[in-house]
């Protein structure tokens, strides 16, 4: 036997099940009065930097069918492409952004919405430019382990082609999985749980 | 700039990666809902960017009173919430065994009967008028935090035709980077269900299980009032940067 590592384990996932409403979004599904709003139902503010946009953001399983029961989360840097984290130490990211949100899928017709920015660009680990993206998280019932993937913009053609994230995928067919597309001020983006359109879901 | 509830520097070091057969796989036939949600391919790994390193901070202004006291948050005044009172406590630590300040824990979970505040829940016991079913806190400087709450009641699912699931509730935890990201449920110890349910079934590790079944902790109970639970969480811990060429801009 040799020396056990000092680790511990994380903490094994377990689904939101399909009442994450009421945890993570009470006043969606009717409980009001215990928070005065849901945590990061607004993103932006009159003073925030950047161009906004909407998106458009479904969850489909293997059917085909958009999930009605899925809670959303982005994460994403702001128009200069520094990020509102401690972590971030190239430099201050606008006050007036947050970069982080939260938003379950409607009841009815599955569709989640964000009204956000388009962030900047940040980069690589070897100091290359990332294309501008969001970290999209997704959990619902059924779903064991969040999942993580990344919304891209169907407008930064250049900027996608020199991703270094996109770069790796092997299937080149399956890049457009991951590219929002733009139709006017709103992206459009269908997430595929499942089947020939499969999203590229990481593990990073 | 300092961590958050700390004088610390922020850590950079990229995530230790995921133990994929330690959590559930996306595919565990025996809970139903998994079969149609479950991604098929391969996931693509990369080492964290900054995307996965950074993370939100939330501080604890934002929290309210009786946040963290679920047997009064939804109640109308003088009044509380029916069953069991209990106290769930313990530390957020990172895989190194350290404790993580400003975690952002958010739970939520069933009434006494076993019945959620919930259009989609139709389960025949009642709603409780006074009990909401959600609350949050903030983890302190050690990585403590405390709520106090009414034990949950375990309820039968359509899944399988008398499937039940153990009492349990529902974490969701923030911690300093965005691939921590994690939600989770906590058991409590010595419920029978917890060995029968299809979804705590998709680990297959009884340690792993084990990890998420609170403790009676009788030294934490308050007498004539309130059991106590304990119960701690890992979140991922973080490489060092010894020898290792730091990320662009860290």
């Amino acid at each position: 036997m040799a020396q056990p590592p000092d680790q511990l384990k994380e903490s094994p996932s377990q689904t939101a099940g399909p009442y994450v409403h009421i945890g993570l979004t009470p006043n969606f599904c009717g409980i009001g009065g215990v928070y005065a709003s849901d945590l990061g139902s607004t993103i932006v503010n009159d003073e925030t930097k950047g161009e906004r946009i909407e998106l458009r953001i479904r969850v489909l399983d293997g059917t085909g069918t958009p999930l009605k029961d899925a809670l959303l989360e982005i994460w994403q840097a702001d128009a200069s492409g520094l990020y509102n984290s401690p972590a971030e130490l190239r430099g201050a990211a606008d006050p007036n952004f947050q970069g982080w949100g939260r938003q379950p899928t409607d009841m009815e017709t599955g569709v989640c919405q964000f009204r956000t920015i388009k962030p900047g660009r940040v980069p690589f680990r070897d100091g290359r430019l990332m294309a501008p993206h969001i970290t999209l998280w997704i959990v619902a019932r059924g779903i064991n382990i969040g999942l993580h993937t990344r919304l891209y913009f169907s407008d930064e053609e250049k900027a996608n082609a020199e991703d270094p994230i996109l770069a790796r995928i092997e299937h080149r067919l399956r890049v457009p999985t991951l590219i929002a597309e733009r139709q006017g001020d709103v992206y459009v983006f269908d997430v595929h749980l499942q089947g020939e359109k499969e999203t590229v879901f990481f593990d990073s | 700039m300092a961590e958050r509830g700390s004088n610390r520097s922020p850590e950079t070091g990229a995530f230790f990666q995921r133990d994929r057969q330690w959590h559930p796989p996306a595919f565990t036939p025996n809970y139903k809902s998994s079969v149609l949600r479950s991604p098929q391919k391969a996931l693509l790994s990369f080492d964290n960017t900054l995307s996965e390193l950074t993370g939100p901070v939330f501080g604890h202004a934002m929290l309210g009173e009786l946040d963290n006291d679920l047997i009064h948050n939804f109640a109308k005044a003088g009044e509380s919430a029916i069953g069991e009172r209990i106290i769930v406590h313990g530390r957020v630590l990172d895989e190194r065994g350290k404790g993580v300040p400003g975690v952002l824990l958010e739970f939520w979970q069933a009434n006494a009967g076993g019945r959620y505040r919930h259009k989609k829940d139709g389960y025949l016991a009642p709603l409780d008028p006074n009990f909401g079913g959600c609350g949050r806190t903030i983890t302190g400087e050690d990585g403590g935090y405390a709520f106090r709450t009414v034990r949950p009641g375990p309820y039968p699912w359509p899944n399988g035709p008398n499937d039940w699931r153990p009492a349990h509730i529902h974490f969701s935890v923030f911690g300093h980077g965005f691939a921590q990201r994690l939600i989770t449920q906590m058991y409590f110890e010595g419920d029978p269900l917890i060995w029968r349910c299809p979804i705590v079934g998709g680990i297959s590790n009884k340690a792993a299980v084990e990890a998420l079944i609170a403790t009676l902790d009788m030294q934490s109970t308050i007498p004539m009032d309130a059991l106590a639970y304990a119960f701690d969480i890992v979140l991922r811990g973080r490489r060092s940067t010894l020898f290792e060429n730091r990320p662009e801009g860290n």
